[in-house]
C-alpha cells in the first residue's frame, strides 16, 4: 500500500514539474511581478551599478522598458549579473527571463544554443589597446604580442581568426573575471587588451589609472551586433523583447522623445497613433496594453536618448553614433513598421 | 542487528512463507528495493525532463562537437596545440595542465609539508613557533586570495619585460615569466632517457640481490650509494658517449617577448606556489601527527640497540608513523589536484578554463560539465587507488 502512494506521489510530482514549465513567459513574469533580467556583472556604460548601487547603462534600460511595457514600472526588474560563462545556462535553464548582456548574435547562439535574438542595440566590433609606449599604430604590427582576454567570448574566436589570417603568432592569457582581465592588462602582464570596441573605451574612461596613456587601435576587426536575447520556444515573449527594441528606435525615427510623448500622443499621424496607441490594436496582438510604446518612451526614452544617456559622447565613453545612427541618417539601426 | 536477523529468521519459520511487513526479513528487502527504486525513478525522471527540456529549446547534445574545429588559443600547453586543432585536442591540452601542475604541485608540497611538519616538533622555541605560524596563517586564508596575492606577485611585483631581470647569462625573469635556456634539441636526449630507464631497472635488481645477501649472511650493502651513482652515471656516460653536445637554446628579446627557452608563466607560477603552500600546510599537521603517535619508547628501544639516529627514523619510527600518515596524505593530493581548479581565476589554462570555453562557444554545459567531473573523478580515483596500494604495502601485518 505504501509503494502505491510513494509511486502515486512520484508520478504527480513528475506531473506537475513537466506542466509548470510549460507556462508562458509573459504569464510567469505577470504573477511574479517583476522581470528578470540577466546583465553584465560591470560594464560601464552597458551594466554597471552606480555608487548608490543602481543598475546603470544601456542593456539595463533594455530591461527596464521591458518592464514597463508588462508593468507600466521600471523598477519591477530584478537583475542578475552574470559572467560571460554563466549568461547562457542561466537564460537556458529559466534563471532570468531576458538576457540584456552584449551578446553578440551568431549562428551556433541562435540555433544550437538555443536562444532567439531581438533587434541589436548596439553594432559593435572587437578592436585592440595598447599602451602608446608600445608605439604601436597598427593591429598588423602584433606579432609575437601577449593579449589578454576574457574566456567565454567570441572575442576569443575573432582573434585567433584575425592573427591566424594576417600569418601572426600571439599569446594569449585567458581570465575568466572581466576586473581580473584589465588588471593584469594595466600591471603590463600582456602588451595588448582585446574586447569589443565600446567595452575597450569603457575600461579605458572608468578603469585605466591614465586613460590618455592607452590607445585603442584603428582595426575593428570582427562585426558584433549586440541584442537582447530570450530562450526557444515562446514565441509572445520573444515578439514582446522584440518590439520594444523596434518601439525605440521607432519613436527616435518619427520625433518622439520622453520629453514630448505627451505632445505627439495628439498627433494625426497615423504611424504615431499606432506607435503610441492612441489607435488601438498594437498593445493587444502582445498581450500588453496598447499605451506600452508609450510608457516605455515617457519613462526610458527613445533610442537616442538611451544611446546618449549611457555612452554618447556627452559620456565618459564618449562613443560616437557611426553605425548606431538611425538609418535616416546613414547608421544601421531600423525599426521594422509598427502596423 | 545481526542477533535480531538470527532470532527473526527463527521465528518466521514455523508460520510459513507468507510476505508480511511484520516479518523483518521481508521488511529489510522490502525497504531497500523501495529505495533503490526511488533513485532509478528520480534518476529517470532527472535525465528524461533534461533531454525533454535540451529538445525542446532545440539545444544541441552528444560530444560530436570534440571533432569541430576549436579556434581559440591556449597560451601554454605540453603538446602542439593551434586554434586548428579541434576541441577534443584542446581538452587534451587542459588535461595535461591539470596533471602537471598536480603532479609538481604534490611533490612539493609533500617536501615542504614535511619539512615544516618535523620543524613544528623541533626542540629549537624559534623554528617550532615559525612552522607553527605558518601552519596556524595559510591554513586559514582561503587558497583563492593567495592565488590572488601570488600572482599580483607575479605581475606587479616584477619589472616590465623590456626590464627583464638577468641574474645569469639567458636566464631573464619578468612579469612575463622566467624565461632560461635549455639543450638544443639533439637525438642523444633520447638515448640519455634509455639509459635512464636501464639505470632504474638495475637499481631494483640490485636492491633485491642486496636484500636477499643481507638475509643470508648478515653483511649490508651500500645500496643506496650505488643506486645513485647508476642512476646519475649511466645518462652521463650516454651522454659523454654521444659527444657531449652543449649547444644551448638561448631566449633573446624579440619584438614583444623573449623567444626561445623555456617558460615559467606567471600563471603556472602562481597556481603552482599557491597550490604547494596552502596543501603543504595541512601536510604539515599530516606528518606532525604521524610522528606524534609513534610512541617515544620505540625510538628508546632502537637507540638501545645501537641503531644510529639515521637508522631510527627510517627502520622504525617512519614506518611506522606512515602508517597513519598515508589515509590522510591521500586526502590532501585529491584535494589539491581538486583546487587547480581554481586556475581559472588567474589565467592559466587548466581543463577547467579550457572546458569552460568550450561549453560557451558550443553551448553544451551539460557535456562540459561531465567531462570535468569525469576528468576529476578518473584522476582522483587513480590517486587514490595507488595510494591505498602503497598503504597496503606499508599496513602493519599482524599475525
Amino acid at each position: 500500500m505504501k509503494l502505491r502512494i510513494l509511486a502515486a506521489t512520484a508520478a504527480a510530482l513528475a506531473v506537475t514539474a513537466v506542466a509548470g514549465a510549460e507556462a508562458g513567459t509573459l504569464d510567469t513574469v505577470k504573477q511574479r511581478g517583476f522581470v528578470q533580467c540577466g546583465v553584465n556583472v560591470g560594464l560601464p556604460g552597458f551594466g554597471s551599478p552606480d555608487s548608490a548601487g543602481n543598475w546603470r547603462g544601456l542593456d539595463v534600460d533594455y530591461c527596464r522598458a521591458v518592464a514597463v511595457a508588462i508593468f507600466n514600472d521600471p523598477n519591477k526588474v530584478k537583475f542578475t549579473p552574470l559572467s560571460a560563462q554563466q549568461r547562457f545556462p542561466a537564460l537556458q535553464s529559466g534563471e532570468v527571463d531576458l538576457l540584456s548582456r552584449n551578446t553578440t548574435v551568431t549562428l551556433t547562439r541562435d540555433s544550437s544554443v538555443g536562444l532567439n535574438f531581438a533587434s541589436p542595440t548596439y553594432y559593435d566590433g572587437q578592436g585592440f589597446m595598447v599602451n602608446k609606449k608600445l608605439g604601436v599604430k597598427s593591429a598588423k604590427e602584433l606579432n609575437g604580442a601577449t593579449v589578454c582576454v576574457q574566456s567565454g567570448t567570441t572575442t576569443e574566436l575573432n582573434l585567433a581568426d584575425y592573427f591566424r589570417t594576417n600569418g601572426m603568432s600571439y599569446t594569449p592569457v585567458v581570465i575568466e573575471n572581466n576586473d581580473e582581465v584589465n588588471a593584469a592588462y594595466f600591471a603590463g602582464r600582456c602588451d595588448v587588451l582585446t574586447t569589443d570596441v565600446s567595452g575597450l573605451a569603457g575600461t579605458r574612461a572608468a578603469v585605466a589609472p591614465v586613460p590618455d596613456d592607452h590607445v585603442i587601435l584603428p582595426e575593428v576587426i570582427s562585426k558584433e551586433p549586440l541584442a537582447p536575447a530570450v530562450r526557444h520556444g515562446d514565441d509572445q515573449w520573444f515578439d514582446i523583447v522584440k518590439w520594444v527594441v523596434y518601439a525605440t528606435i521607432q519613436a527616435e525615427e518619427s520625433g518622439i522623445t520622453s520629453k514630448n510623448v505627451d505632445e505627439q500622443a495628439k498627433s494625426t499621424n497615423p504611424e504615431i497613433q499606432r506607435l503610441l496607441g492612441t489607435s488601438a490594436g498594437m498593445g493587444k496582438a502582445l498581450g500588453l496594453d496598447d499605451k506600452w510604446a508609450y510608457n516605455v518612451v515617457k519613462t526610458i526614452g527613445n533610442y537616442g536618448e538611451i544611446f546618449d544617456r549611457n555612452v554618447g559622447p556627452g559620456t565618459p565613453l564618449k562613443l560616437e553614433r557611426g553605425l548606431n545612427a538611425l538609418w535616416t541618417k546613414g547608421g544601421l539601426q531600423y525599426a521594422m513598421p509598427i502596423r | 542487528m545481526a542477533t535480531e536477523t538470527r532470532n527473526a529468521r527463527g521465528a518466521a519459520a514455523p508460520r510459513g512463507a507468507s510476505f508480511s511487513l511484520s516479518d523483518p526479513m521481508f521488511r529489510a528487502a522490502f525497504y531497500q528495493i523501495v529505495v533503490v527504486g526511488a533513485v532509478v525513478l528520480v534518476g529517470w525522471f532527472l535525465i528524461s525532463n533534461t533531454l525533454d527540456n535540451l529538445e525542446r529549446r532545440s539545444i544541441a547534445t552528444g560530444f560530436g562537437f570534440l571533432e569541430r574545429e576549436a579556434s581559440f588559443g591556449i597560451g601554454e600547453s605540453l603538446i602542439d596545440y593551434s586554434p586548428r586543432d579541434t576541441y577534443g585536442r584542446a581538452f587534451l591540452v587542459g588535461v595535461l595542465n591539470t596533471l602537471k601542475v598536480s603532479v609538481i604541485g604534490i611533490v612539493l608540497a609533500t617536501l615542504l609539508g614535511t619539512l615544516i611538519g618535523v620543524a613544528r616538533l623541533s626542540s629549537n622555541w624559534l623554528v617550532a613557533k615559525l612552522a607553527s605560524a605558518y601552519v596556524e596563517i595559510v591554513r586559514n586564508v582561503p587558497p583563492l586570495l593567495q592565488l590572488f596575492f601570488w600572482y599580483a606577485l607575479a605581475s606587479d611585483g616584477l619589472p616590465a619585460v623590456r626590464q627583464a631581470l638577468n641574474p645569469l647569462p639567458g636566464v631573464y625573469l619578468s612579469q612575463r615569466g622566467l624565461w632560461f635556456p635549455v639543450p638544443s634539441h639533439d637525438p642523444i636526449w633520447q638515448a640519455m632517457g634509455i639509459a635512464f630507464a636501464v639505470a632504474v631497472i638495475a637499481v631494483i635488481f640490485l636492491r633485491r640481490w642486496a636484500a636477499a645477501r643481507q638475509a643470508r649472511t648478515g653483511q649490508p650493502f651500500p645500496t643506496g650509494r650505488i643506486a645513485f651513482l647508476l642512476l646519475l652515471g649511466l645518462p652521463l656516460a650516454t651522454w659523454i658517449a654521444g659527444g657531449a653536445p652543449t649547444a644551448l637554446d638561448m631566449p633573446v628579446l624579440a619584438g614583444f617577448n623573449f623567444r626561445g627557452g623555456l617558460v615559467i608563466s606567471p600563471e603556472f607560477f602562481a597556481i603552482l606556489i599557491g597550490l604547494t603552500v596552502y596543501t603543504a600546510a595541512f601536510i604539515a599537521e599530516v606528518v606532525r601527527s604521524g610522528i606524534l603517535a609513534v610512541n617515544w619508547g620505540q625510538t628508546e628501544a632502537a637507540r638501545a640497540l645501537g641503531l644510529t639516529g639515521g637508522q631510527t627514523l627510517r627502520l622504525v619510527v617512519l614506518p611506522q608513523a606512515l602508517r597513519v600518515i598515508v589515509p590522510p596524505l591521500t586526502s590532501q593530493y585529491l584535494n589539491l589536484t581538486k583546487n587547480s581548479s581554481l586556475a581559472l581565476a588567474i589565467g592559466y589554462p587548466d581543463v577547467v578554463s579550457i572546458l569552460n570555453t568550450t561549453l560557451n562557444q558550443t553551448g553544451q554545459a551539460i557535456e562540459g560539465v561531465t567531462m570535468i567531473m569525469g576528468t576529476y573523478l578518473t584522476i582522483s580515483l587513480s590517486i587514490s587507488l595507488f595510494m591505498n596500494w602503497y598503504n597496503k604495502r606499508i599496513a602493519l601485518v599482524e599475525r
